[in-house]
Parts: structure tokens; sequence; C-alpha cells
């Protein structure tokens, strides 16, 4: 099995390039940290390595001096008294910042916010953009669009097992737990395709279960949101109707929803605009023809373990179901 | 330590050995060729063995409770536990305590038909509290695979139970033991040991029989 | 044993090293194998064995460290991986991290203490019995394909009888059983060795640190154990009999488990961590020629450590949806543990600076501490902030951390306490030469190894990954450690070959080539079966060290058969004599009877009810007392 760039960029993963406020919190503490532990690191090994050093050399021979024994170091004990205690101021600024840092994290400002469910499945993510206005939602999967500059308040479930949401260049992550409901807050603040991944050991393909996340500005968001809440339009030439028969009556309805047709399976991914999305497999190969042809004739052969079955389609049948699937942006 | 340099005859030699060749060497021959309590190894080792068991009983207590504070509805289904039979093995075990003094009691002053009456007697009490846990598990008014309120009563119930068992057979042992022998001071030293065991399994029941009866009815 | 003339009360010390030899030592033939009970027999057993399990990790190792060296690595299946890597974790952490340093104690603590023996021996064998077959039921599980696959930590709901179908995970969890059964059963012969069998003087004040980091460990063992036991037994009967304790949709929680594995985990660590600090103790007092400052502070730094190491484990948690408020508890507490252990970095550090440095190669494992640890120490800071957590937690900066605290933290300096103790386990010195060259491969490519992972992880790379895409750019750091583990491997094997040239040709050692202070240098190399041809009495913290002092030794001690001292707690004063038992099959066979009940009862619960009698039977046969034995011990008993 093997896993392919995308066809623009390639998308970032990469905590230390923060694209986000809640990242660029998290990326100012890693800055200070380190700088700490850096100093602390250097001092100490500097101590050690000084004392051994300047210190005589002896051997098993040696005469042992057992002063120590006899009478109390107070020298020693007290420059081991000043290094704790200076330990423990750096120890009481490191709290600090952690819990200032925690802090900021929970005041991101909420308003106009985007609201998505992201449900964890072995190995996929589902997602449903939620609005007040339940005719508005829609579902969608593996590829989240959100708006530069708005937050986006995530809400985090899984069915199955644990899985986690992880997208380093915007935010740390969150556990989705089966039983119970997590939430996120993030803020993309450039636009830009950020990667994200998995970060819960949840099975066979845990390794194959990414997350492509594009930031693009507000009107173009909204328009991809627009998009999305209306069905694909019909297929108008008989290759692509022929195609869709061969989803719906077939075992792709089984599994999958596309909608606007009598497909409403819930066991896989919303496949209702699959031709907007960049990539297929939950991150592993781009969407084009080939990949996704041999996606649906065997996806064991290239993430094994996936719950999707073989399909042996006659090949006619596999060249109209694909011209279907590019009707479904 | 060993005694001072001078008086050294005026000490007990069979709590302090004897110093010999000028104050060199210390001889400990004399000393006592096994003791009670704690200050005996098997003391502590039972005591290793409590605070062992006591933790898992506190874990699993605080696993019952976890669940509780998730839980919409505690029992999650059906009643609590009926109280008659887990009363009634909470009396026939605090009271099995009193032969089990008198059987540490007499052990320690080394008198062996008392010890062996009063292990018979801890014997009965053992038979009678294993039957009565037999009737307690057909009480509970809930299986192990119910719930995990189920699975969390049935696993403190088979937590203490298993102690209830291994406590009944070691005593039976040695009760077997102090009748045929061989027999010797060490063995004493496992009667009284055997009873601090004994006790550890009747008091821990108590916090479990509260958790168990009444932790679902408040 | 040999048969004496008893004089009611006391036995004729007769000075006979020889009757003693053969009063201590283990029954010839194959019988005599599986009958020995000799403390130092068994910890070589167990030496063996947990090294044995290290190098089977490290091999697994390297075959994770093959598979990611390049982007979309065919090495591995994504199944054969994920059993890799859980039994990669499985045996460091349970197999060879925790009983290698019970291995070592129950060799060297009796002898540190002026014992004869452990306090119960024939427990002691049994508890290497019951690991060596528990840990060869999950490595049989391994290479028939059943090998557990949900990582060393198994998380439910993934390692529930959902999502792990078979019999893989109970394998694991079993083995759990088998280990910690070991590892709780060596806690209390540990304990009662060091509270009860101290030679007369040896007050607590006067113990080696060594000894006061196994008192501590074992202490923690206790508590901890229990609870990862629990949580196993419960994973088992979700699994089996459909108990729902890990169930959501029936009540449970996915997060119960994580509590209960992490109350134990956490301390775990810190149960792997405390005996090499003893280690360090030892080893830089040695070649400093001079005690360790701060004794007092040394002791009080172990017990804090222990006490907080009870509060941190929520921070393994920090990414669920706990309370925040409660999580920043916890950072405050993973902080604070900080402190403990820079007062004992602090006195190490000074304790070199104000003695007399030999650079022998006991102490340039030890000295690796000082860089590995630390930065390993100082990463940990890092993960214990909940935020920065929440970019690192699952990452490959974990790796890198954990690997940073484990290899630097415990294994270099158990390293270092191999070429420190092999003279004494042997007679024969470890080369020299070859130390060196083992040495700094392993720091060399430690380093390699690891130190990009924390990269890595920074730059987006998660956990438990069998493979990555290339575009990611995370291959050329994988590249780098991969070699630096293939360096690590290349250094092991030169230790294994150090170690089998030198138990053949080594320099003869004597009893004290270190010139070291402790008791364990005051007899032959190897010591003799019984320890001490007489047992000392203590003045002091340096025995070897400091002025003799009178009275020196013990007399009236039986050589005709086990007799061992026993003493107070807190000061060691004399309190009686005890007949230990000699060599026995009785652990052995007990130790057959509970194998079959705990694998038994990983097909069906019923194993537990018939499993039980033969255990019954071979528990009682072996604590019930011969008849012979006892008409002797009757007519030399003195009541107390």
């Amino acid at each position: 099995m093997s896993l392919h760039a995308y066809a623009l960029t390639a998308p970032l993963q990469d905590a230390l390039r923060p694209a986000g406020i809640q990242a660029v919190h998290l990326g100012n503490l890693w800055n200070l940290t380190l700088g700490l532990c850096g100093l602390v690191f250097a001092a100490v090994l500097g101590a050690c390595l000084y004392a051994l050093w300047r210190a005589p050399r002896g051997d098993a021979g040696t005469a042992p001096d057992l002063r120590s024994l006899a009478q109390p170091e107070r020298r020693v004990w007290r420059a081991i008294a000043w290094a704790t205690a200076a330990s423990t101021l750096g120890l009481l600024g490191l709290l600090a910042a952690d819990v200032w840092t925690s802090r900021a994290l929970a005041r991101l400002p909420l308003a106009d916010a985007v609201n998505i469910e992201l449900t964890g499945h072995q190995w996929w993510w589902e997602a449903r953009y939620l609005d007040a206005d339940p005719a508005r939602e829609f579902m969608t999967a593996n590829e989240l669009h959100i708006p530069v500059g708005r937050p986006v308040l995530v809400t985090l479930r899984a069915d199955d097992v644990i899985h986690t949401l992880w997208i380093p260049n915007l935010q740390g992550k969150k556990d989705m737990i089966p039983g119970r409901t997590a939430t996120i807050t993030l803020r993309a603040d450039r636009a830009g395709s950020y990667r994200g991944q998995c970060a819960e050991f949840c099975g066979v393909e845990h390794a194959l279960m990414a997350l492509l996340v594009e930031a693009e500005p507000n009107a173009a968001y909204e328009a991809w949101a627009a998009r999305q809440r209306e069905a694909a339009p019909a297929p108008r030439d008989a290759l692509a109707q022929r195609g869709r028969a061969v989803f719906v009556n077939g075992n792709c309805a089984r599994c999958h929803t596309v909608a606007g047709t009598d497909a409403q399976g819930r066991m896989g991914p919303d496949l209702s605009h699959l031709a907007s999305r960049r990539t297929i497999g939950a991150g592993m190969f781009p969407n084009k023809r080939g990949h996704l042809a041999g996606w649906i004739a065997d996806p064991q052969s290239l993430k094994p373990g996936v719950y999707m079955p073989p399909n042996a389609l006659a090949p006619d049948d596999l060249q109209a179901l694909l011209a279907y699937l590019e009707t479904l942006k | 330590m060993s005694a001072p340099p001078g008086g050294q005859e005026a000490r007990d030699p069979h709590r302090f050995g004897r110093l010999v060749e000028d104050g060199r060497v210390l001889d400990v021959s004399t000393l006592p060729t096994f003791a009670f309590g704690h200050r005996s190894p098997m003391w502590w080792g039972t005591m290793g063995l409590v605070l062992i068991e006591g933790t898992v009983f506190a874990l699993a207590i605080m696993a019952y409770f976890y669940l509780r504070s998730h839980a919409e509805r505690w029992p999650m289904s059906g009643m609590p536990p009926a109280l008659f039979w887990g009363t009634v093995n909470t009396g026939v075990m605090l009271a099995s305590a009193v032969p089990n003094h008198f059987a540490k009691r007499a052990a320690e002053r080394l008198d062996l038909a008392k010890v062996r009456l009063w292990l018979v007697v801890c014997m009965l009490f053992s038979f009678a509290f294993l039957a009565v846990r037999a009737l307690e598990f057909g009480a509970l008014n809930t299986r192990w695979d119910t719930d995990a309120y189920g699975s969390a009563v049935w696993m403190l119930m088979g937590l203490h139970t298993t102690h209830l068992v291994t406590d009944a057979f070691d005593s039976g042992v040695l009760t077997v033991l102090m009748f045929t022998g061989p027999l010797e001071g060490k063995r004493y030293v496992d009667v009284s040991e055997n009873a601090a065991y004994w006790y550890f399994v009747v008091l821990s029941w108590l916090p479990i029989y509260a958790v168990i009866y009444w932790g679902a009815r408040f | 044993m040999t048969v004496l003339d008893t004089a009611k009360g006391s036995w004729p010390e007769r000075g006979d090293a020889f009757t003693l030899e053969q009063t201590w030592s283990d029954p010839p033939g194959l019988l005599g194998w599986f009958s020995a009970v000799n403390h130092k027999t068994i910890a070589v057993r167990f030496m063996v064995t947990t090294f044995i399990f290290f190098l089977l990790g490290g091999l697994l190792a390297l075959a994770i460290r093959l598979q990611l060296a390049l982007p979309n690595g065919k090495v591995l299946g994504p199944d054969l991986y994920n059993q890799v890597f859980t039994m990669h974790g499985s045996t460091m952490m349970f197999l060879f991290a925790v009983p290698v340093m019970q291995a070592v104690a129950t060799y060297l603590v009796p002898l540190m203490i002026g014992a004869r023996s452990v306090a119960f021996p024939r427990m002691n064998a049994f508890a290497w019995w019951i690991f060596t077959m528990g840990g060869a039921m999950l490595y049989l599980a391994f290479f028939l394909d059943i090998g557990p696959d949900a990582g060393w930590f198994a998380y439910v709901p993934l390692a529930g009888p959902d999502y792990s179908p078979g019999k893989r995970v109970d394998f694991w969890a079993q083995m759990i059983t088998f280990t910690e059964l070991s590892g709780l059963m060596e806690a209390i012969v540990l304990i009662t060795t060091i509270l009860k069998m101290r030679a007369p003087g040896m007050t607590l004040n006067r113990m080696p640190l060594f000894v006061w980091t196994i008192l501590v460990t074992n202490v923690m063992v206790l508590f901890a154990m229990p609870a990862v036991m629990l949580a196993s037994t419960a994973l088992i009967t979700d699994r089996l009999v459909d108990t729902q304790f890990y169930n959501p949709a029936k009540g449970g929680d996915a997060l119960l488990w994580q509590h209960l594995f992490w109350f134990f985990g956490h301390p775990e660590v810190y149960m792997i961590f405390i005996p090499p600090l003893g280690f360090m103790s030892s080893i830089i007092a040695t070649f400093s020629r001079r005690p360790v400052v701060g004794y007092a502070a040394m002791v009080l730094a172990l017990i804090g450590t222990a006490f907080l190491a009870f509060g941190l484990w929520v921070h393994h948690m920090f990414a669920t949806n706990l309370p925040e408020l409660g999580k920043a508890f916890f950072t405050a507490a993973s902080l604070m543990i900080a402190i403990p252990t820079s007062v004992q970095i602090f006195c190490w550090i000074s304790t070199l600076w104000t003695g007399r440095i030999d650079f022998k190669t006991p102490l340039l494992f030890v000295l690796a501490f000082f860089v590995i640890l630390l930065l390993g120490g100082l990463t940990g800071l890092m993960l214990a902030s909940v935020p920065l957590d929440y970019q690192l937690h699952d990452t490959y900066f974990v790796v890198a951390h954990l690997h940073y605290v484990l290899l630097g933290g415990a294994v270099f300096p158990l390293f270092g306490a191999f070429y420190y103790w092999f003279p004494k386990f042997t007679g024969r010195l470890l080369g020299e030469r070859l130390g060196r060259w083992n040495f700094w491969l392993f720091f060399i490519g430690f380093n390699l190894a690891f130190f990009p992972m924390h990269v890595l992880g920074l730059q987006g790379m998660p956990r438990r990954v069998y493979t990555y895409p290339a575009e990611m750019d995370w291959a050329d750091l994988n590249l780098l450690a991969t070699a630096g583990a293939l360096t690590i491997g290349l250094s092991v094997l030169l230790f294994v070959v150090n170690v089998v040239r030198s138990l053949r040709h080594g320099a003869a050692a004597g009893d004290n080539p270190w010139g070291a202070g402790t008791l364990e240098w005051s007899v032959s190399s190897p010591p003799p079966m019984a320890n001490f041809e007489r047992v000392p009495v203590v003045h002091g913290r340096f025995p070897l060290w400091q002025d003799a002092a009178q009275p020196a030794h013990v007399t009236g001690l039986a050589s005709g058969y086990r007799e061992v001292l026993i003493t107070s707690v807190a000061d060691a004063k004399l309190d009686h004599r005890l007949w230990l038992p000699g060599s026995t099959p009785w652990p052995f066979l007990a130790a057959v009877a509970t194998t079959i009940l705990f694998v038994g009862s990983i097909f069906t619960p019923w194993a537990v009810v018939w499993g039980a009698v033969p255990v019954a039977i071979a528990t009682t046969a072996w604590f019930w007392p011969k008849r012979e034995m006892t008409g002797r011990r009757v007519d030399s008993e003195l009541l107390p």
C-alpha cells in the first residue's frame, strides 16, 4: 500500500508552523519552555562536566575520604539548597506559563463560529456541519473546509474505539472517546491546506487515517458550503446514469449515502460530493480516476483490514460508476 | 544492639546474645528460634499480603463509585441486592472473629489443646459463611453481564469470596496439621499469622458489605 | 543438608566453611535444578531470563526501525507491525524493566545487609518460575501469530471483545497476571528481608542507599501493581464472560481502564527508575572514593519521589475530556516530582565535585545519566504542561522522552551495575577496553536513534504508525533513527561478547576489585553459598572503609542447617534465629499448577475452579512440614 501526495502543494502537518491562534499560543509556550529547559540542561550538565574535569583522579587503592561521616558538609549542602530553590522557582514559572496558556486557549471568542460534529471511525472521519436550521446541515467525510479568521467549534465523538483529532498547525489534540462527547475550538488565521492525523492507536490501519483541512477565505468557504448543502445535480449522460444505477442497486448503497438518491447507507463515508474532495481513503491517494478504480475494485490490497469489501465489477460497470462519481462535485 | 562494653553479664543473653572472645564476637546461640507478632518475618509477609489485597479491594470499591458517578440510575436496572443473607453472613463473619481471637491467644501461649479446639470452631464458622455466601450470590438481584453495575457488584463479591475460600482452605490445612503433626514452635506462629489473615478477611468484608448492599440504596 | 549431632539450645560453631557451603548449596542433578532455592541461584536465573527478554525486545525494536527507516516501508505489514510494537513495549515494561531490578536486588540485598538469605527463599523461587512461564506463554502466542496487537497499554474499547476478537489480547492480559503475581511476591520477599534480616548494628540509618531504593520501590509495588491486576482482570472478564466494565453502551466507561492502568502505569516507571538511583549511589561513591553527599536528603528524596509518583497518573490522560482544573493539579504534581530528583542529581554532582574520580566503565555508564536522563526529565516537564501535551501527546516526541528517561535513567545505570557487580557474581572482571567500546557505541547510538524523534513529533509524526507518506519529510530523521538503533544493537552485541569472553578469560576479580566500602565486597567473588562465613556486626555505613570495631562478627549460627539471624526493624537489634527451608521442587510444581490455571482461564472461566485443585495440592505440599526435619528442630528449639 502506498501513500501519494496531493496534486498541489503538500499540506502541512507541523506543530512548529502555527497557522492559527491556538497553535500560536502553544508555539509560544513551547519556545519559552524550550528556552528555560535548555538553560537548565546546560547548567546542570556543565556543572557535572566541570566537576569531572577539576576533580583529582583516584583508583581502587585511593584511601576514601570519610570526613563527611563525622562532620556535616555545610557548604556543599548550602549549594544544593540554593540549586534546589532555583529549580523550584523555575518549576513554578513553568506552572504559571502553563496555566496562562490553558486559559488563553479557553478564551477563543466563538461568535459566528462554524459548528462541526466530527465522529471518528475505524479508519475515516465523519463530519456533520451543524446549523441552527436543520435543513442547512450537511455531511461530508475526511476533508473539512473552514473559513479563515472565523472560529470553529468541533464536537468530537466516536462510535467504535478511541480516536484523536490532531491538526498540529491549528491546535493541539483531543480524544474522541465512545460514550463521551468532547469539544475543541480552533481558528485558522492563514489560508492553506493542513493535514491532520488520528493520534490514538485505533487498530490495524491507524497509520492511514488522515484528515485534510482546507482553510480558505470566508467567501470561498460559504460557496463550498452552499454546494455541499445541495445534492449534486442528477447525471445527464447515459454513462453516468448507468453508473448511478450501479451505485444505487449494487453494494455501494449498502454503506454509502449520496444525497438525492436512494443510496442512504451509513456505515461508510458520505459520498454526496466525493468529486469535490482532493483525496480518497482518508488521505491515502489523490482523488483521481485510476486510484479510485483501484480502491473500488480491491480496497483490501491497499489498506488491509479496512471494512470496505472488494467489488468485482464488470469493466463497463466500473467505468460507468467512475463517470457517475465524477459528477458528484 | 550488642551489650555495652561493661555489664554485659547483667543483660539477658536470651534477648541480647553474649559477647565472647573479649568482646570481639557476638554469640547468638542463646536467642530464641521463633517469635510471634511483628518480630516474625511471617507477620511481615502477611501484612504485605493484607496491603496488596486491601489495595485491590479499595480500588474495586472506587471503580464501583466511579461507574456510579457516570450513571443516571443506580442500580442501572433492577433492584439492589436483598439484605437478608448478606447481613446474616456479616454476623457470622463477625462472630467468627471470636474463636479466631482465642485460637490466636492459645497459639501464642503454645497451648496445643486450646489451639485445636478453637481452630475446629473456626472451621465450623467457615463452613457456615461459605454456605451463606453461596446463598448471597443468588440474592444479588443482578448478573455480572447485565450492565456495569452488575459487573462491579459481582467483582466485589468475587474478590472477597476468593479470600473466604483461601482463608477456609489454609485454616483447614492448619487445623489438620495441628492434629496430625509434625509440630514445632514455628507452627504456632503460623496459627497466629493465619488468625491475622482471618481478621483481614472479616474486616475487609465490612466496607465491601456496605458498598454492595447499601451503596445502591443512597 | 548434613546430619549433625545436636545439643539442645545451640549448635556448635565449627567455623566450618565446608559444612556451611554444603548446607547452603543447591542439590545436584536435574531434580536439584528444579529444587534450587538459594537466592543467588535464583537471582542469576532471573537476571539471565530478563536479559533474554531484553534482547528479544531489542530485536523487536530493530524490526520496528527497519520498517520505519523508509516511507511506505514493506518490511512488516500493519497487522504484524502492530503485534511487534505491542510485544516490544510489553516485553520491555513487564518482562524486563521491573523484573531485572528485582532480580539484581534479590542477589545483592542479602549481601549488602549481611544476611545469609532472603526472607522467603521458596516464594522467591516461585516468583521467578511464574515470571518465566508467563513470559514464555506470551512469546508462544506471538510465534503462533496470535500475539497481542493492541499496544502494551491495551486501551479499551479497542482491546475489548468487540474490536479485538480472538484470544490475542487475552494472552496479554493474562501475562499481566503472571508478571504482577511475580512482582508482588518479590516485593514481599524484599521488604521483609530488608526490614527483618539486616546484620546486627545495621540501623536503617546505616543501610546502603541501594537498599533504601529497593525498600521504597517494593513498597510502591504493593500499592501500584494491584491496580493493573484489577484492570486486566476486568478486561479478561469483559472478554470472556461479558462483564460490562468498559462498555459505554451498558454503563461501563472507556476511561475506567485508563484510570486504573495509569494509576499503576505511572508508579511503574518510577519503580523502574528508583532502583537504578541506587546503582548510581553505589557506583558514584566507589568511583569518587567518598560517601555520597547528603545521605538523609537522598533517602527523603526517594521517599518523596515514591509518594508523588502516585499523584501523577492523569498526565497520561490530558487529551481526554476530563475537567481542565483537575488536569492542572496533575501538572503541578508532575512538575513537583522533579524536585526530589533534582536534589539527588545535585548530591551526586557534589560527590563527584569533592571526590577523587576513577573513570572505570561502570562510572561511564552512570555518567551517561547526567546527559540522557537529564534531557529526558526536562522533556518530561514539557509533557507535564497540559497545553504543550496537547501538541506532544501520542507523537514521536513522547517516544523520545520515554526512551530518554528509561534508558538514561534505568538501562544505562543498569549496564553500569552489570560492569560493577559482574566481578562479584562471577569472580572475573569484564574487559575494560571492550567495555568502553560498548559504552560509547551505546551512548552515540542511543542519541542518534532517539534525539531525532523529538523533532519528528513536533513535525507531526504520531505514534504507533506502521508507515508514513514520503511527502511528510519525515524520512531523513527516521533513517537516522534506524541507524542509531542498529548502533545500539551493535553495542549490545559487544556487551554479550564481553560477557562470554570474560566468563572464560576475564581477569580474576578478587574480593574487592574496585576498593568499595559496602558489605558485599567483604566476601569472595563469587560469594560463598551462605554469603558470609561469619555474619558481620555493623558499626557504620561503609564497613569496609571505616575502621573495624568490636564486636566484629557473630557466632552461634549453625552451619549444619540454614539458620539465619532475625533482627529488629529500625535498629537491627538481635531478635531471634530462624531455620529457613532448604531445596524443594514445590515452588516449581506450584508454578506449573498456577500456569495451568492461568492459561486455562484464558479459554474458559471454569478453569478457575478446576485449576484451583492442583494449585491447592501443590501449595499444601509446599507448606506441609516433614517429620524428621521437625523433630530435629524441636530438639534445638528455644522458646521466645
